[in-house]
């Protein structure tokens, strides 16, 4: 299939899940109406573009770094601080990308040189230690990034909530600018992945999974290791510096908790893992899972823990509380890494070749 | 105290490459066995596989009466092996004493063994304190083998003990060798130089593609040239 | 004459003492800017008393990698349990911590840190058993195992203590500062550099002077040598762990009272520190380790005082020079 650049996903329960899974985020304005449902869509996209950019790393090149984040936060500041300070127009905009993409591709280029300088492990401690640094430093430059409170902006007028392509609703749907932003975000989110899917399947791509599984031999079949992670970073840069632009026009506002809290590392680790790594179609599964769960699993865990209350189990209504849904979406994570750790995709590959 | 060593059908596995392929192998008590081959014959993997380093996937180890294959390579160490590997593997960071002392389980420092010791490897004792990291290859060597005679042991293995080493303190360890079969040991010895197989062993095994190929008295063996020809490569003579 | 007296007059090699000159240069470069000495004075002892603090907890994770290549994410867990067990032993124990009596106070910061000791170290021996053994030799599952563990142990702790801050004071008769001239150093940072000096010194007689030390050093070089030569290294390992997750804890109670307030999240703000010092002093090396951690102690109160917003950014810029200087970290250990 031309378009995935490649075969596609092995499995029928995967392939079909897939389709699933891109046709309710193709139709999500139509199929689930209402601002959180768009919300939760638009998350799930911009995650999986999100995701896929890191199992480029992590996954194919078998680089294991904690600075993901912060590309996705020079893009979502990038094209933030422009719309703020240059004003709502597609020229701001562009300019945002364009900067961000420039220093994105910098710190790419240091953290890919860094990783031949040291060995495995340190880099990834280093790369947690720089991230972290990054987003105190952001918090820090209050004058520039507004600090903890971050900055509220307008985006282009075709983008805003208000703006409207019809007079009024077509077939039940709202053309407004929500409905545009979108699928702004929806597009940019699915070419950009089968962009990545256009690397992964090519000889470079090849070149990777030879580096990540003997680095001695590729090396001395003649592969320069420098050239490809260091490519394989920026690119993988490159795609969290889009998704972090994304969700800056999606959100209308740039903060230390949406562009670069050491949860959202957390949650890009998560949704490759649960996914599974050195699949790409891993992040989108993943990603639909992941933020499905932080948004509805809340509320099934209140439900749970008002009837722990109501029975007088005073442990497990705390346990249960919706606040701590992390705590079971970080064991099922742990039980994913042990006993699951193709993921979801390895799972549903097993199932699909044990059933005739 | 020494005993015999048995090896009946042993296969390796490391990853996927099948190392050992059936390995039937004795090495009589008391007596110094003499383990040779080509590079990549599986001698180094067939010593870590006794000393449980290595699990073997088929097979059974015998030290004496006791089945040790499938132990933790301390429970083998504990029941008498001692294994002085290629690497030397020497703490570097600790003293020569310190090296020793972890080596001697039984308790401090038997005084008459450590002059025993001293005895062939007296640089041993002019170092004795210093950081096992800055002594030179041939003395990592004496420190390595001394950690596996500090105590009696019923079997020593010792890969290619004389390795890159310089043919005076070759001279010198084929003597350390020498006396500690006098004590009477029983030692498995891998070794690439044919010279000092011939001075030290009493039988000798040749290994190849992961099987013993041929078993005898050294003795015999030193005879014929042509055997040590198409067994070992050598030519006539032998290799320095 | 005893075998230990052989070699004793000969010279020893040169030990590599150009690191320990490391904290000595960064006061010096330091002092001109500040200014006045008595800010200088303050500076240091604040800095000293942070380097203790946070070599107790850094020290459990640089031993741990060094011996058996694990290297635990979640190790911020034990730092923020002992400082929640602190509150446990602090609240009802009040009367101790008002009374302005040294002794007393003391007693009960001895109480709070043999609390921690115990509980931090039995719950090492639990998340060693559920969490590290499965995925023993795999790297990328054990910062992923560790990692997901953390966050589980960060969301049980608030399940258990509540998700608000709590508040510590530290006992009545260590507030307040010791006044030398201009400069005023504070009572508790004295305390806390007493317990961090007896806790290094421990250490390191621990492991120079017991087999068990020795044991364990020689592990952190060659554990397979260590296993060859009789001894069961993983049981080992799992008293070194239990062990730095008790030393965690330690530094977690002296956190909570320095910084007067407890919440689960501090222990993985900590973690970052923990990491730049263990880069920084070279993985498995308690004596890299404490230099490391006195570095990174200083310049964060030099920075902080200097150029606020740039203090995590300066030593992130300590750590990239230490290691364009020595790649493997001050004092690397063994053959990794």
């Amino acid at each position: 299939m031309m378009i995935l650049s490649g075969p596609p996903p092995r499995g029928r329960t995967l392939q079909t899940l897939i389709v699933v899974v891109t046709l309710a985020l193709a139709l999500a304005p139509l199929l689930f109406p209402g601002a959180k449902p768009l919300n939760v869509a638009a998350k799930v996209c911009v995650y999986a573009l999100l995701g896929a950019s890191y199992d480029l790393l992590l996954g194919y090149a078998g680089m294991v770094s904690f600075a993901h984040v912060m590309f996705f936060g020079v893009g979502s500041y990038g094209v933030g601080l422009a719309l703020y300070g240059l004003g709502p127009s597609w020229g701001a905009a562009a300019l945002g990308l364009a900067a961000a993409l420039g220093v994105s591709t910098v710190l790419a280029l240091a953290i890919g040189l860094l990783s031949l300088r040291v060995q495995a492990i340190f880099f990834t401690m280093v790369t947690l230690a720089v991230s972290y640094a990054f987003g105190v430093l952001a918090s820090q430059l209050d004058w520039l990034t507004g600090g903890e409170d971050g900055r509220s902006f307008q985006v282009p007028e075709v983008l805003q909530p208000g703006f409207r392509l019809f007079g009024g609703p077509l077939f039940g749907v709202a053309f407004n600018g929500r409905l545009i932003s979108y699928y702004l975000v929806f597009f940019v989110s699915l070419a950009l992945f089968l962009a990545l899917l256009r690397v992964v399947n090519s000889p470079f791509g090849r070149v990777l999974e030879a580096i990540r599984e003997n680095p001695l031999r590729a090396e001395a079949l003649g592969y320069r290791i420098v050239f490809h992670r260091t490519l394989a970073t920026c690119l993988a840069a490159a795609g969290a510096t889009a998704a972090g632009a994304l969700t800056a026009v999606w959100l209308r506002y740039v903060g230390p908790d949406t562009a670069l809290a050491g949860s959202i590392q957390i949650a890009i680790l998560v949704v490759v893992v649960i996914g599974g790594m050195g699949t790409l179609y891993g992040a989108v599964l993943g990603a639909a899972v992941f933020v499905v769960a932080q948004n509805y699993l809340q509320a099934l865990l209140g439900a749970l823990s008002a009837g722990a209350a109501d029975a007088g189990l005073p442990l497990l209504t705390g346990l249960f509380h919706p606040d701590r849904w992390l705590l079971w979406l970080g064991l099922l994570f742990v039980l994913a890494v042990y006993f699951a750790p193709a993921g979801l995709v390895g799972a549903l590959r097993s199932k699909d070749e044990a059933t005739p | 105290m020494t005993a015999r060593l048995a090896l009946d059908g042993v296969h390796t596995h490391i990853g996927r490459y099948h190392i050992l392929q059936g390995v039937d192998f004795d090495a009589p008590a008391g007596a110094t066995t003499m383990l040779l081959g080509r590079n990549g014959a599986g001698k180094t993997t067939c010593l870590r596989t006794i000393m449980g380093l290595w699990r073997p996937s088929r097979g059974r180890i015998a030290l004496g009466d006791s089945a040790i294959s499938g132990l933790r390579a301390s429970a083998i160490a504990r029941a008498g092996v001692a294994y002085v590997p290629e690497t030397m593997a020497v703490f570097a960071d600790l003293t020569v004493r310190e090296n020793l002392l972890l080596a001697a389980r039984e308790g401090p420092l038997d005084e008459a063994r450590l002059q025993w010791i001293f005895g062939f490897f007296p640089t041993l004792k002019r170092f004795w304190l210093s950081r096992a990291g800055s002594l030179s290859g041939g003395q990592k060597q004496m420190v390595s083998i001394a950690r596996a005679i500090v105590e009696p042991r019923r079997l020593l293995l010792i890969d290619e003990p004389t390795k890159g080493l310089a043919p005076a303190i070759v001279g010198g360890l084929i003597d350390c060798l020498k006396e500690i079969k006098r004590i009477g040991a029983t030692l498995v010895v891998v070794e690439q130089n044919f010279r000092v197989a011939r001075e030290v062993g009493d039988w000798v095994r040749v290994m190849d593609n992961g099987r013993i190929v041929h078993a005898g008295p050294m003795a015999e063996f030193a005879e014929d040239a042509a055997l040590q020809a198409r067994l070992l490569g050598l030519s006539l003579d032998g290799r320095q | 004459m005893t075998a230990s007296d052989f070699g004793a007059a000969l010279p020893r090699p040169k030990r590599d003492l150009l690191p320990i000159f490391a904290p000595l240069i960064v006061a010096a470069i330091a002092a001109p800017f500040i200014g006045s000495a008595s800010s200088f004075v303050t500076l240091t002892a604040a800095g000293v008393a942070m380097g203790m603090m946070i070599f107790t907890m850094a020290s459990g994770l640089t031993l741990a990698f060094g011996m058996m290549d694990v290297l635990n994410f979640g190790h911020g867990a034990f730092i923020s349990l002992g400082a929640y067990v602190a509150t446990l032993v602090f609240t009802p124990l009040a009367s101790w911590a008002q009374a302005d009596s040294w002794p007393l106070n003391l007693a009960l910061l001895a109480l709070a840190l043999a609390a921690a000791v115990v509980v931090c170290g039995l719950f090492g021996l639990v998340f060693e058993r559920l969490v590290i053994v499965p995925v023993y030799g795999q790297h990328l599952k054990q910062i992923l195992a560790t990692i997901g563990g953390s966050i589980v142990a960060e969301q049980l702790l608030y399940a258990l203590f509540g998700p608000d801050v709590i508040a510590l004071a530290p006992p009545a008769s260590f507030r307040g500062s010791f006044v030398i001239g201009d400069a005023a150093i504070e009572k508790y940072r004295v305390v806390a550099t007493l317990v961090g000096l007896v806790v290094f010194v421990g250490l390191t007689l621990a492991l120079n002077r017991t087999r068990i030390g020795l044991l364990i050093r020689a592990g952190v070089q060659d554990r397979e040598m260590v296993e060859a030569l009789g001894y069961r290294i993983d049981r080992l390992f799992v008293g070194v762990f239990m062990a730095g997750a008790a030393l965690a804890g330690i530094g977690g109670v002296l956190w909570a009272l320095y910084r007067q307030q407890v919440h689960a999240s501090m222990g993985g703000e900590l973690l970052v520190l923990c990491f730049i010092v263990i880069i920084i002093g070279g993985l498995g090396s308690v004596g890299g380790c404490f230099i490391g951690a006195i570095l990174v102690a200083l310049i964060d109160n030099y920075a902080g005082f200097l150029a606020p917003k740039l203090a995590l950014v300066a030593n992130i810029l300590l750590m990239v020079a230490i290691l364009l200087w020595r790649p493997r970290g001050l004092y690397p250990v063994g053959g990794r």
